[in-house]
Formats: structure tokens, sequence, C-alpha cells
């Protein structure tokens, strides 16, 4: 066999990961989505360090400086570009500042949904029998329910805060990732490479977790990026609808619910910036989403 | 020479809805240290789940239901799912028909590799990567330090093989359970395998039962073979005796639809009829509804005889040199 080795040049090892990398990089929306995407993280990221003032402080927020329209001074002597809002926090950092809130309830109740999930998925994929039987009957039940419904009922069981809200919201989407992951852990679990690895004698543990797993990857991701923007927009509907976030600590949601009663006598930018904020967020989380589904999904490579 | 592997009468059933499908019904056979049997037999015939039933990884609704499998003079038929654990990929290597799908296809080479190791010994990884290169090295792959560091899509399907035959040797198992290893292969690929493995096993002293459909490949590498008919052994005997002068109808038949050169330009042979629908067995040889000289003594399951140096299960066995 040795003459085999001058026929064929080295390998050149292009990891799995890189050759995603450089599949995704191939769409300009996508990498555009992803480029505002990561500005707004930075952007809320910074926040205290780049925003005139802190809208938390109530030493800070003064309410003579209320509904002045974009580009105003404030009494502080800043200039207020997206106007203040009716207790005269000035909105350029009270977007930053709810970004900050909206993203990390969006990203924390995604990740630890993520989690739940994909272990009731796995087990429910690997067990079979009964207690898959058990767990997706679970798992349709609480699909049948629609997410914001669940998510409502469950904070005005709880009350108000944001721990609160990242359990309801992780209540409203551990079935999505359940589901998911345990359509494609049954589709892996029959394949041979699963065999070998039992006939190597590994444990259970090892099989699900070094072998089935990371082949289920593709799909969470993409299921995990499109129910985080489902999280933010859900938690922002919460809020608009008064059950969410307090009016202490807002966030977007609440941002356009203080903007609403003055939409009609002209005062549009209360509701309208915060509005688009959250818009943006979510469409470059789902334009990333729907890009990544493309290029993980194999019936679609080209 | 010590039988490593002793089965006999193994019986795996399976409990459909449907009713028993009896797979594998009375098997018996050994294979020794160095040695290769060959497990013949068609698509359904049963020499898979024979592998599995040794490995003790048959799925519900199937079970071993009699039987006993003795490896090393141990009973393993009934053992433990701990114990049995301890021999999958230690003692007992198994090696599958389609390489594309026997490797993980997100985990580099070494990671499958050391995994492999570690999950029976206590060594530290850098020993065992060392040994995994060795392995490589050993089954023919050119550069094995770089194809460590390959993924599975990144070689060819006969590489693969390789890695997964290398994978096999990896703990110097006992007994390697090879799953028509070659199928997915083109010929060239083959006889390279081929020849692989069956160096190895002499090297090692590896005892190694080669599952196929494929007489011709048995016939260069095995040093016995076993033909297999709907769940039970049919003819079982030397290479020589069972290529050069096969007894049971069955064998003649297969041997008779393998095409060479000898019969160009006339009509191949084929054994008439399908294979039997295994809810619904023929009573007694499953093999008489097919068979030119079935009898109505051929109701009655035919009990197992020595022919010549073969064993086999028929009442009307072909004489010497397959003639009547």
């Amino acid at each position: 066999m040795t003459d085999m080795t001058a026929a064929k040049p080295a390998v050149r090892v292009e990891t799995p990961f890189q050759r995603f990398r450089a599949e995704f990089f191939e769409s300009r929306i996508a990498t555009a989505a992803l480029i505002v995407f990561s500005s707004i993280v930075v952007l809320a990221l910074l926040a205290p360090w780049i925003t005139p003032q802190n809208p938390y402080d109530l030493g800070q927020v003064d309410v003579l400086d209320g509904r002045l329209p974009p580009g105003s001074e404030a009494f502080a002597g800043y200039t207020m570009w997206l106007g203040s809002d009716g207790s005269g926090r000035d909105l350029y950092s009270a977007i930053l500042y709810g970004l900050r809130i909206s993203l990390s309830v969006g990203v924390a109740s995604g990740i630890i949904a993520l989690a739940i999930g994909m272990m009731i998925g796995l087990i429910a994929a690997y067990m079979g029998g009964r207690i898959e039987a058990v767990i997706m009957r679970l798992v349709d039940l609480q699909l049948s329910f629609p997410a914001s419904l669940v998510a409502l009922m469950l904070v005005a069981i709880l009350g108000k805060g944001v721990d609160k809200i990242i359990l309801a919201l992780v209540v409203a989407q551990w079935a999505y990732y359940a589901r998911t992951v345990r359509g494609t852990a049954l589709v892996e679990r029959r394949k041979e490479y699963v065999e070998a690895a039992q006939c190597l004698g590994l444990s259970q543990t090892q099989v699900v977790f070094r072998h089935i797993l990371p082949n289920c990857l593709a799909p969470l991701i993409v299921v995990g990026t499109v129910q985080t923007a489902h999280a933010i927009s859900l938690e922002a509907t919460l809020s608009f609808l008064g059950v969410g976030l307090p009016q202490t600590q807002p966030s977007l949601g609440v941002l356009i619910a203080n903007g609403f009663e003055y939409l009609l006598s002209g005062r549009y930018w209360i509701s309208v910036f915060p509005g688009l904020a959250l818009l943006t967020t979510v469409m470059s989380i789902n334009l990333v989403g729907d890009h990544l589904r493309d290029v993980l999904n194999p019936r679609l490579k080209k | 020479m010590s039988a490593v592997l002793e089965v006999n009468g193994l019986k795996t059933h399976f409990f459909t809805r449907a009713g028993v499908v009896k797979a594998v019904d009375g098997v018996d056979f050994s294979v020794s240290s160095g040695e290769i049997m060959g497990l013949v037999g068609e698509s359904g015939s049963g020499k898979s789940i024979t592998g599995f039933s040794i490995l003790g990884l048959i799925d519900s609704p199937g079970r071993i239901v009699e039987g006993s499998v003795k490896f090393d003079g141990t009973e393993i038929a009934d053992a433990r799912e701990e114990a049995l654990k301890q021999l999958r990929g230690n003692r007992i290597a198994m090696i599958f028909q389609d390489p594309m799908m026997t490797l993980n296809p997100v985990l580099r080479i070494d990671t499958q590799m050391i995994e492999a190791i570690l999950a029976h010994e206590k060594i530290d990884r850098a020993t065992a990567r060392e040994r995994c290169r060795d392995a490589l090295g050993l089954v023919g792959i050119p550069s094995p330090e770089e194809r460590l560091n390959a993924y599975p899509h990144q070689l060819s399907g006969g590489m693969r093989q390789r890695v997964a035959i290398a994978i096999a040797f990896l703990n110097r198992p006992r007994l390697i359970i090879a799953d028509e290893p070659t199928t997915a292969l083109d010929v060239t690929i083959q006889a390279q395998i081929i020849h692989e493995a069956q160096k190895l096993t002499r090297q090692t002293g590896t005892a190694m039962i080669w599952i196929t459909h494929d007489l011709a490949v048995v016939a260069g590498l095995a040093d016995r073979i076993s033909v297999m008919y709907a769940g039970r052994i049919v003819e079982q005997g030397e290479t020589d005796d069972v290529i050069d002068r096969p007894r049971h109808p069955y064998t003649v038949g297969l041997l008779g639809s393998v095409p060479s050169a000898n019969k160009r330009g006339q009509r191949l042979y084929q054994i008439e009829g399908m294979t039997p629908n295994m809810l619904a067995l023929p009573q007694g040889c499953a093999f008489a509804p097919r068979c030119t000289r079935a009898s109505d003594e051929c109701k009655t399951a035919p009990p197992i005889q020595k022919s010549g140096g073969s064993r086999i299960r028929c009442f009307h066995p072909f004489g010497e040199g397959g003639r009547a």
C-alpha cells in the first residue's frame, strides 16, 4: 500500500465548523444581519458607558424633561436624539438599557429551555417505549396552547420580575426544543455508527452525549436562534400587556407600552423608536436563523 | 487449538405482532484462535442476527430464546449487560458492512479511536493515541498521523473500512465478527481489505467470523464455511470440502449460481423460487419447496449428519463431486 502515499496529496483538514463558516458568509443578507445583531449586542453591553442617562436611576430622570421631541436638549444639558418618554427618560438611553434586559431575558430563557428540552428530547428518543409516549404527549399538550397564552398565565400567577419572566418563557418554549431533538435523535439512533459505538462497549451516556447529541446540534441551533427571537418578542408582548417587567426596569415592551397612549397625540417617538429597536433585533436574529437552516440542512446542500 | 467461541443450539426469535420470526433457529459452530469462519447465506437467512446474538445486541422484540454461546469457556448467552459491555469492543470486536455509516460523521478519527481504547483501559490519551497511530499503520493506511486528525468524510470508502478494521483490532480482541465488511467496496479494494484482515488474524491469532453472501470472498479467505438458510446452518465444513465438494442442494445451487468463465454464453443457473417467508416457514426442511431433490421425507426436519468432511442437514445430499 506504499504506492498510495505518493498518489494522494496530504488531506487539508477542514473541520465541519470551518466549512460551515465559509458557507454561512456566502449570503450577504445573513452576513449583514449578523453584523447588525452583533452591533446591537455590543451597544447593549456598552450601554452604561455610551448613554447620557441611567434610566434606572430616578435621580437622573427629570419629569420636566417628559415628552420632549427628538433632538431636544435635556435639563441636564445633553441632547435627547430620540426624544424622551412621559416620565422624562431619554429614549436613546432607555432603549439601550431596555435591549440589555430584552436580550438577556431572551438568551437566558433560550439557553435554559434548550438545555431542558434537549435532555427531555434525548431521553424520549433513546429510551423509547412508554417513557417516550408520556413525554411526547406532554409536549403535544404543551404545544397545543399558544406560547403567549402559556406565558401570560404563568406570569399572571407568578408575578412580575426578570426571573419570573424567564421561568415563564422557559415553560412556554422547552417543548419546541424537545420535539426537535427527539425527531433528529430518532433518525440518528437508527444509524449504524450508533450500533458501532455500542459494539465498542461504550456506556449509554457516552453513546447518547458523545455520538448522538453532536449529530443533533444542527437543527437545534436553528430552532435555538428562531426561538430566542421569539422569546424576545414574547417578553415584549408580556411587558406591553403590563404583566411582564415592572416600570422601574423598562424593557422594550414596557417602553412601547408607555408611548402607546401618546401615539394619537402625535408624540410618535416614544413608541416608534423602541419598536424599531425591537423589530431590528428580532428580524436580524430571524434572518441569521433562516440562513443557518439553509446552511445546516443537508437536503438543501449544493 | 482451543475454541475461542462455541455456539450451540442458538435460537434467536423475534416476537412481532404478525407472529414469531425464527431468525436464528438452532445454530451450532465454533471458531478457534487464528481461524476464519465464513458464515454464508442470502439476505434474511439470519447470519447477521447470529453475529448480533453473540454480542447480546438483539433489540426488542427479539431475544435469544435458547442455546449457549461460550466465549473462552464462559457462557455469555445469558450474561448481564455490564459483563457484555466489558467484552464488546474489547475481547469481541465487530466490523460493519458500510464504512460510510459506521464512523460518526462529526467526530475526528482520533476521537473515535481513542474513545474505543479508553472505554476498556485506563491509560493516558497520549499513549492511547500512539496505539491508534500504530493500528492505522498496521492496516496499511499511509501517513497515519494525518489521518488521525481527519474527519470520516475526508476519507475514501476503502480507507474508512481500514479505519474500522483498525478500531476492531485496537484492543487486541480474541474474536472479531465481520458483518459483510467488503460488500460496499469495489472489487480491488475488497481484495486489499480481505488480504489485510487475513494477515492480521494470522499475526495476532484472533478468531474471526466473516459474514457474507459472497461465496467467492470466503472461498479465498475462510478456513471453514457455514452455509445458512432460513435461520439454520445447512452445511458446514472445511472450505475446500464445501466449495469443491458441496453436499447440500442449497450449497450446490449457490455455487452453481456464481458466474464463471467456463460458463460463458450459457444461461446462468438460478435457484428457483424465493427465499421463504420467515413468518411461515415450510414444515421440515425450509429449502424443500425450492429443492429439486425434495421428497415426502423432507416434510420432517432433517437431522444433522456427517457426509465426507462436512456436516449437513439433508436427507438427499449430493455425493462426491456434487453429483447424485
